[in-house]
């Protein structure tokens, strides 16, 4: 850990480890449970790697209906990979498609292989997931080439602007103009609702509420569009989606096959804000932040939504446990601390008296607890009251606090938050307003240190202090974090372990499961 | 005084501002053509306090001028609500004022229809248009029953939860579904209750008229652009007019 960071804001580091070895202790009973089931995500991302892509006439999926067919005869506990091989090998069909098709339409029946049926049977399936974990590889190198090529982000931290027209042929040529006016990273937001739905769309789309969904062929328009805009001018343009919902392992999977390079992916978020079941979601969390970490993809967390519901001062330290919990979660998985965009916003009520010496505060605790990770630092959402012009001052403020706190991404706050999706103007006005400030007061950090026992730096150690309390209480609880979870701990809101959507597609695995992807990316 | 002016430093000086972007380069054309657009809006003298390029194609301005149009204050339409909109604090304090417990609300999408869009921004914490949903209200206990639930089981559901409301989204409108399926659902819940101990029945969806609430058989219609506060609001207002009516 650099001096810098823990001389601004003096925390003690014996209280550092206490918080993160805490978070060790609410984590490792979830990663247990995590690695002890399987769900249907993860299994369709599993073929998804192994190459089966497309959807029947009716749009679902072929990995759905091959599932579903697997399903029928030989229960999810087993994995889908041995019943599905053992049939190709069986000669029921030529190649995954072919043996979808054909189990949809009932020809196949599949069985779980024993002896040496099994063992080919689990070659055969290592061999086709490991082609799709390799060509995850060669994406991930092809970034690295293009960053070399055309050189990275100018500065940090890097301009994330969102494009959300629900046709993705609307959102690619705003996607280039937005790159153009400078921005760094571009998210696609999602439709409303996709994160409910159990199964990933397809092709290309031009219909979403809210946002565009998360597709394969969408993913591809998108990188291919900011590759030829990286081309112009001259530096890498990343792209964003969302590895949430139902379908994180899937979605996470085409991620890497199409080289995005950050997913939004929260431990908790599923959970909390979309009712999924709590071991549906700490499942396929794990599985697609391991494929994450191996595409080199930046995740970014979504602690800013707990301060959309609960006040931002009270509930600080609820961001700063859930950032620690991420963190434990997401190295667990493999990921690197390069790769953690742990996120957290400016949502204190601008009335309150030193609102922004809280904020400081705030962020700048994150920045020290983290340091090597590229915080994910989110605008005000809640206290944008459609008074664009208060709100193009309060959207300086947030960037200010950016700049001295030295987070990673920020995403350009609109003044039309609240209003309207951004128009061209808004989106030009909130970039005139980041480029001011970070041309303006970018190097102020180095002015900027916090008297050692201000206002600042104590209600930096207030929040830690906090966080800290809140994880031992998570600890004390009989089942942990699951009971905690339950017990409205995080965001005012109840979801019991048994409770939430997608419980039906989880299954405790047995003692002969094999999942080739999973053996992949565990032995790293 | 019914006619009023827009009001910038003097009474009756009519100035107003406006910005907007036209798809034009930025140039002298550009600048007259916002000049244009600002007089054919009713803005004269309008002074074009600033324009600038927005890319290769585009420039946005920020216009100041004086419209020559009069309001009339007297002549004013609006539709009031019936009921008072109240902050989710205040839900939450006249639930327990008035029912000294949970109220419980019950919510679907029944038939076909797999759009649950329209219950979710309405239930789901995340909420709609700024405002988080009725799961955040720490008086309501918030039942989602999701997509495609029949209305036996929306019935029976509701009698095991005592529910209080029941909330039904209706977005797919192919051959007048989401009427046929409002009246057979409004019409299980009059048979399978007493008139004085049936829930509210609420229906919501893109094409509803809100005219439309006795012809259906429901207390209400919400249409588009209905925000969780409204349906909060209303929900308790309608309940504590029950209570005090029995």
């Amino acid at each position: 850990m650099a001096a810098r960071t823990t001389s601004r804001l003096q925390l003690d580091q014996a209280t550092v480890r206490r918080a993160r070895s805490l978070a060790r202790k609410v984590g490792q009973p979830i990663v247990r449970l995590a690695r002890q089931h399987t769900t249907v995500s993860v299994e369709r991302a599993t073929l998804r790697l192994a190459g089966l892509g497309g959807a029947d006439p009716d749009g679902t999926p072929w990995v759905n209906r091959l599932l579903d067919s697997v399903r029928a005869d030989v229960p999810l506990e087993h994995g889908v990979a041995l019943p599905v091989w053992d049939a190709l090998l069986r000669g029921e069909a030529e190649d995954l498609l072919t043996l979808a098709q054909k189990a949809s339409a009932g020809s196949v029946r599949f069985r779980l292989p024993e002896g040496r049926d099994a063992t080919r049977a689990r070659s055969a399936a290592g061999r086709a997931v490991g082609a799709g974990v390799r060509r995850i590889d060669a994406r991930r190198r092809e970034r690295d080439r293009m960053i070399n090529r055309h050189g990275d982000a100018p500065r940090q931290p890097w301009v994330y602007l969102i494009v959300a027209t629900g046709d993705i042929y609307e959102d690619i040529p705003q996607a280039q103009q937005a790159a153009r006016e400078g921005a760094d990273v571009i998210a696609v937001i999602r439709s409303t609702g996709q994160s409910l739905l159990d199964y990933v769309p397809e092709g290309a789309t031009r219909e979403g509420f809210a946002g565009t969904y998360a597709t394969q062929e969408n993913f591809r328009l998108m990188r291919a569009a900011l590759d030829e805009s990286s081309k112009e001018l001259g530096r890498y343009v990343r792209l964003t989606n969302y590895a949430s919902g139902l379908c994180m392992p899937e979605i996470a999977a085409l991620a890497g096959l199409e080289r995005l390079d950050m997913m939004l992916n929260d431990s908790m978020y599923g959970i909390l804000f979309r009712d999924i079941n709590p071991v549906r979601t700490f499942v396929d969390q794990r599985f697609s932040r391991q494929v994450h970490a191996r595409a080199g993809i930046i995740i970014n967390t979504g602690e800013d939504n707990y301060l959309t519901t609960a006040d931002a001062v009270e509930a600080a330290h609820t961001v700063t446990t859930s950032q620690l919990l991420n963190e434990y979660f997401a190295k667990e998985a493999g990921l690197a601390d390069w790769q953690l965009g742990l996120g957290h916003a400016f949502e204190i009520d601008p009335d309150l008296p030193d609102s922004f010496r809280m904020e400081l505060a705030h962020a700048l605790l994150a920045r020290e607890l983290f340091p090597k990770a590229p915080l994910k630092w989110m605008p005000p959402t809640r206290h944008m009251t459609g008074d664009i012009f208060r709100g193009y001052l309060l959207d300086g403020f947030f960037n200010l606090a950016g700049a001295l706190t030295g987070q990673g991404i920020l995403l350009v706050g609109m003044m039309t938050e609240a209003v309207v999706t951004p128009w061209l103007s808004d989106r030009d006005l909130a970039l005139q307003n980041v480029r001011y400030v970070m041309n303006a007061a970018g190097n102020l950090h180095e002015d900027f240190i916090p008297r050692p026992d201000g206002f600042i730096v104590q209600r930096a150690h207030q929040v830690l202090g906090e966080s800290i309390d809140l994880l031992g209480q998570i600890v004390d609880h009989e089942h942990g974090l699951l009971d905690a979870i339950a017990d409205g701990t995080f965001g005012l809101m109840r979801r019991p372990a048994d409770g939430g959507r997608g419980l039906d597609g989880v299954a405790r695995k047995s003692a002969g499961y094999y999942n080739p992807a999973s053996e992949i990316l565990e032995a790293k | 005084m019914s006619i009023v002016r827009p009001y910038g430093d003097t009474t009756g000086d009519g100035m107003v501002q406006l910005s907007f972007t036209l798809p034009v380069p930025h140039s002298k054309v550009a600048e007259g053509a916002a000049v244009q657009l600002a007089n054919k809006m009713g803005m004269d003298p309008a002074l074009v306090a600033h324009s600038r390029p927005l890319g290769p194609d585009h420039t946005f301005f920020v216009v100041y001028g004086r419209v020559n149009h009069l309001v009339d204050t007297s002549k004013v339409e609006v539709v009031e609500r019936d009921y008072a909109l109240l902050t989710p604090k205040e839900v939450n304090a006249a639930v327990k004022r008035t029912l000294r417990r949970r109220l419980v609300v019950v919510g679907a999408c029944i038939g076909t229809d797999a759009h649950t869009v329209g219950i979710d921004a309405i239930l789901n914490i995340k909420g709609f248009a700024g405002e988080k949903g009725l799961e955040y209200y720490r008086e309501l206990k918030v039942v989602n029953l999701g997509a495609q639930v029949s209305v036996p089981q929306l019935v029976d559901r509701a009698v095991a939860e005592k529910a209080d409301a029941v909330l039904v989204s209706q977005v797919v409108t192919q051959r007048d579904a989401h009427v046929l399926n409002t009246r057979e659902m409004s019409a299980a819940f009059r048979e399978a209750f007493p008139p004085r101990r049936r829930p509210l029945l609420v229906v919501g969806g893109p094409r509803f008229d809100e005219t439309m609430a006795a012809d259906l058989g429901v207390d209400r219609v919400f249409t588009r652009g209905t925000t969780p506060g409204e349906v909060a609001s209303y929900l308790v207002d309608r309940l504590a007019q029950e209570r005090k009516a029995s």
